[in-house]
């Protein structure tokens, strides 16, 4: 088990006139952790604090020991944004090759990430002629090229189809066995199953941490989404 | 800086232009197209008029084509959210503006060959000095149109925006560069803003060279154009931010 990947202390944003996020204190550790919420929650604006993109108020955000965002992490970490980061006019490969070059990584990196989002016959497709969820897998596969310590990935599964789905929370745990600390968030509440660790989040606030089945047992549920409606619904924080 | 980031950004933006041929034969017929109409308005007039205006239009065309390629691109770039994925990854900015640069220098470059050669053998443009020296103005007046593009980017939330920078910043440069009225007759006050517009400097030094084989004063504005570029990327490099709000 890895030492902490992410130490996040009194953690706030303030984006317009809103405080996204409020002394928010969360650590993540090894394995897949899912934050999950109800859509404009803060789960963006927290992932983008981890990657260091984002402009904080106060606070601080630690990973591996260095401050989010640092040169020594940029290497470390892989990012994917809610919709897809790449380039709509160039091939899967093309785009693959570029951000590989940018990383300093061999072509054969390449292959491997297309081959790991399923991506192989596409490989000479323009991006733009892809589906919504083929174009997701082509950002996701660009997180990959450098076999991140950490990976933070913002509502990956969204319009994918159950079997897809299937295979890259597949994907997302072979990841975490093999040393990396996974970050997924995502607004559906039964792909909480399948996280080892789980961050239910309300109005930027951390309202439960536990396994998932912690989660059920502390609230009685049957389910997560219950969980989730009985932790809101009874508003104290766990 | 590394070179072999910058490599990567200048091959990317060059594979993305091939893609598009639209864009692609725009960027070369175009500047060939409309010197010619120039030349057809003015060749039933007394006088030199085309080896007059010629060189300026050789001046304006890299620099206002290249700026509204970059302003619209580095916007794409902003918007799709491919430039914070950038500046997350190992990349420092000047790789990523000088990418770019590059990239639309050499594109800058096949133009202006293209336009020289039409101009020079089939409009008889009259060039006094080298031909080669007017070709790489009319590159450093791509790389400076890049250089401003990149800047302005940054204060257009939309395309839409970053289209109508071009009114802004293009056309009283247009206005003012000598073209129209000759710099040293203009009203004292224009007079002086037209000195600190680096088109002023790309029109002279374009000018002078189709008129006078002396190359001293074309190296001098070659070199106010080249600083304003380098003072555009700068500008351009402050305004990449890696954390956004």
């Amino acid at each position: 088990m890895m030492k902490n990947a992410v130490e996040v202390r009194g953690l706030t944003v303030v984006r317009g006139r809103t405080t996204v996020l409020d002394g928010l204190d969360l650590v993540i550790g090894g394995g897949v952790t899912g934050l999950l919420g109800p859509s404009g929650c803060g789960k963006t604006t927290l992932m983008r604090a981890l990657v260091g993109v984002q402009q904080v108020r106060s606070g601080t955000v630690t990973v591996f020991g260095e401050p989010a965002g640092t040169p020594p992490l940029r290497d470390r970490v892989g990012y994917v944004t809610q919709a897809a980061s790449v380039y709509d006019d160039l091939t899967v490969s093309e785009n693959l090759r570029f951000f590989a070059q940018v990383l300093g990584v061999g072509p054969e990196e390449v292959e491997r990430s297309a081959a790991a989002v399923d991506l192989t016959p596409h490989l000479g497709q323009v991006v733009g002629t892809m589906s919504g969820g083929q174009r997701s897998r082509v950002s996701l596969a660009v997180a990959l090229l450098k076999h991140p310590d950490l990976l933070v990935l913002d509502e990956p599964t969204v319009g994918l189809d159950p079997v897809l789905r299937q295979e890259l929370w597949g994907l997302f745990h072979r990841l975490a066995d093999a040393g990396a600390a996974v970050l997924v968030s995502s607004h559906v509440m039964d792909e909480a199953e399948r996280c080892d660790r789980l961050l239910l989040m309300r109005s930027g606030e951390v309202i439960a941490d536990g396994t998932p089945d912690e989660i059920r047992e502390r609230t009685g549920a049957a389910d997560i989404e219950g969980a989730f409606l009985a932790v809101v619904g009874g508003g104290a924080p766990q | 800086m590394s070179p072999r980031v910058l490599l990567a950004v200048a091959t990317r933006v060059l594979i993305q232009i091939r893609r598009d041929h639209r864009t692609l034969v725009m960027l070369l017929v175009l500047p060939c197209l409309l010197t010619t109409l120039l030349w057809w308005m003015l060749v039933d007039l007394p006088g030199e008029t085309f080896d007059r205006l010629g060189p300026g239009l050789l001046a304006l065309f890299p620099f206002i084509v290249m700026f509204l390629v970059t302003s619209v691109t580095t916007l794409r770039e902003r918007s799709s959210g491919t430039l914070e994925r950038l500046l997350a990854m190992p990349m420092g900015k000047l790789d990523f503006l000088l990418g770019y640069a590059v990239a639309f220098g050499l594109v800058a470059a096949v133009q202006s060959v293209l336009t020289v050669a039409v101009s020079v053998a089939l409009l008889d443009l009259d060039v006094a000095g080298p031909v080669w020296l007017l070709t790489l103005v009319a590159v450093v007046d791509a790389i400076l149109g890049t250089a401003l593009g990149l800047f302005v980017s940054a204060f257009a939330g939309t395309e839409f925006q970053a289209v109508q920078f071009m009114p802004l910043v293009v056309i009283p440069q247009l206005l003012l560069c000598g073209l129209f009225v000759p710099r040293d007759a203009l009203p004292t006050a224009l007079g002086a803003v037209s000195d600190v517009l680096p088109l002023s400097y790309a029109v002279d030094a374009m000018t002078h060279l189709v008129t006078s084989t002396s190359t001293s004063e074309v190296w001098s504005d070659l070199g106010v154009v080249l600083a304003f570029t380098l003072a555009g990327l700068g500008l351009g490099a402050a305004t990449l931010r890696r954390r956004t709000a």
